[in-house]
């Protein structure tokens, strides 16, 4: 249960990062935390049932994690090659 | 074929396999012969696409049957949204075309995206295992955030993709919370095993409302329900006009696919738990929606602050929860494939995004104007259109189990649906051209692609027997 406690916290963290940060790579880390909170959760449900499914899942969502974090990076060079910034608050072409 | 990779576990792979060869293949073509092969890449397609559709009957044959160890159940359920996703692709594939020679990024790895985005698609509707649905959702949602971002060298496709990318990782990260807790509480990724853990457990059990809580809230994001549907109208105005009608569709139906498998199978048990949390949802959505729509300039906007709405509809059909409203579901999202590719592929005919872009478009266009006007009819939920049919299931449903409310709330919107639905209509046949120069954006698969929709849209509100047939066969047992 404590385990649950701690992916809570992390997922909390994580979201709060994501909503009062402006740099878009620290929103792209906020997200990671918010998907490791995922894997202790994973591994740990994985300890305490005996069986290996939970760690499997967690490699897929480390995975998972890693394709995002490259088409994350990829479209914020995209951006930054148009527009010079990685400050959410400064891209604001879209009404927000 | 071993124990752990037989015939049927192939047999039910098939479709995804041969989406996940023609997309790489194009993915190939692009690369080795470049330029050249731009003009084939359509040609290569569709008949992946048709191959798929004729493994996808093959399989209908002997469905329902499951694959590996329950991983895969190929029922009637999964391979309505498969047969969906199918039409939806060809249809994106064959609009799409001309669009980006005008936009100049006509680029192979279109294609390839819009199949990978199916095959990830796939798995989403007929996966009843939690790895195989997250990795199916997290291939669909890699390759639109890409899609959305298609025009590298436009500002406002960067952004969308970038906030659309944003949010998406947020939610499939919550939804991916909500796994782990399903995970923590059976002991299994199997829906099955699961289904059995929850209704052992007490309803309002912490460790299940926390999962129902991160699940919903995750897929709610990917159907763009309110409270979360904030990355929609920017990602959609943002989006290439191609990509936002695959956007409203595909990712929209393949996420409510995933909803139902969720809510009505393992967590079918806890009805009493999430029912008041979609209920809320459903009526913020069509609130948000309707009354966002009504003030905006640009149609693109429009049409997303409309699938909003939409969104809250279908919600509905599962908050009744009786057969009829699973059928007035399945009807619904039939009718939404079409008449929201309509609408999109008619404002790409147009070559504008502003409602003022539409004035005078009857006079130099009528062939597009006028089953503009059926779309919207039946967006809006009139007869004699698809639309009204999954409306009229949907208030039916809502009525027959006594949510009485619901559906007065659900019908009181449909008037403030027409009001900006109408908007259009008067600016395509009452007001004056503005005169600017646009590109000839119309071509043979725009025109073949809007008979099609047209014809659909209208004819099932005339004759609606077989969709009604359809509709009932496909509901999840």
């Amino acid at each position: 249960m404590h385990y649950v406690a701690v992916s809570l916290a992390m997922l909390l963290i994580g979201t709060a990062g994501l909503l009062t940060r402006r740099n878009i790579v620290i929103i792209l880390m906020s997200i990671e935390l918010i998907l490791n909170a995922v894997n202790i959760n994973l591994v740990a449900f994985s300890k305490h049932h005996g069986n290996a499914a939970g760690q499997v899942f967690a490699i897929f969502v480390i995975a998972v994690a890693v394709a995002e974090a490259a088409v994350g990076l990829g479209i914020l060079l995209a951006l930054f090659r148009n527009r010079e910034t990685v400050q959410v608050d400064e891209v604001d072409l879209l009404k927000w | 074929m071993s124990h752990f990779y037989t015939d049927v576990d192939h047999f039910a792979l098939l479709p995804a396999i041969l989406l996940a060869l023609f997309g790489c293949a194009i993915f190939l073509f692009d690369f080795l012969l470049g330029e050249r092969s731009r003009r084939w890449q359509l040609t290569l397609v569709l008949p992946g696409l048709a191959l798929t559709g004729w493994h996808l009957w093959k399989q209908g044959q002997i469905a329902p049957f499951t694959a590996f160890h329950g991983a895969l159940t190929i029922d009637a359920f999964g391979l309505f949204f498969n047969w969906l996703f199918l039409l939806t692709a060809a249809l994106i594939a064959v609009i799409s075309y001309r669009y980006l020679e005008i936009e100049d990024e006509h680029q192979g790895e279109y294609y390839g995206l819009v199949l990978m985005a199916q095959t990830g698609a796939y798995f989403m509707a007929v996966g009843t295992e939690l790895i195989t649905i997250f990795v199916g959702l997290e291939t669909m949602s890699l390759s639109f955030y890409v899609l959305v971002g298609f025009l590298r060298r436009s500002r406002r496709s960067n952004e969308a993709a970038l906030k659309y990318l944003i949010l998406g990782a947020f939610s499939s990260g919550i939804l991916a919370y909500g796994f782990s807790i399903l995970y923590g509480i059976a002991g299994s990724t199997y829906l099955t095993d699961i289904a059995v853990a929850v209704a052992a457990r007490p309803a309002f059990d912490p460790l299940t409302v926390l999962a129902i809580l991160t699940v919903s809230a995750g897929i709610l994001f990917k159907i763009s329900a309110a409270p979360f549907h904030m990355w929609a109208p920017d990602a959609y105005e943002g989006a290439p006009t191609a990509v936002t009608a695959y956007l409203a569709v595909g990712s929209k139906i393949a996420s409510l696919a995933l909803l139902l498998r969720l809510f009505l199978g393992p967590l079918g048990s806890a009805r009493e738990a999430w029912e008041p949390l979609l209920v809320l949802a459903a009526i913020a959505s069509l609130t948000v929606g309707n009354l966002a729509a009504v003030t905006q300039t640009n149609a693109k906007r429009l049409l997303a602050y409309s699938s909003i709405a939409h969104a809250g509809y279908l919600l509905l059909g599962l908050v009744a929860g009786n057969a009829t409203g699973l059928q007035g579901i399945a009807i619904y999202t039939g009718a939404y494939v079409f008449m929201t590719i309509g609408a999109f592929l008619v404002l790409m005919a147009v070559h504008g995004e502003e409602i003022e872009d539409l004035n005078g478009f009857a006079r130099r266009h009528p062939v597009y104007a006028v089953p503009m006007v059926v779309f919207l009819l039946s967006l809006a939920g009139l007869p004699p259109t698809a639309g009204f049919l999954g409306k009229y299931y949907i208030f039916l449903a809502l009525i027959e189990s006594g949510r009485y409310v619901l559906a007065l709330i659900g019908a009181a919107y449909v008037a403030v649906a027409l009001f900006y639905y109408f908007r259009l209509v008067r600016s395509m046949f009452l007001l004056p051209a503005i005169e600017v120069e646009r590109p000839k954006a119309s071509s043979l698969g725009l025109r073949v692609a809007l008979g099609a929709t047209g014809l659909i849209t209208l004819g099932a509100g005339i004759y609606p027997e077989p969709f009604l047939q359809l509709a009932m066969r496909s509901l999840l047992k």
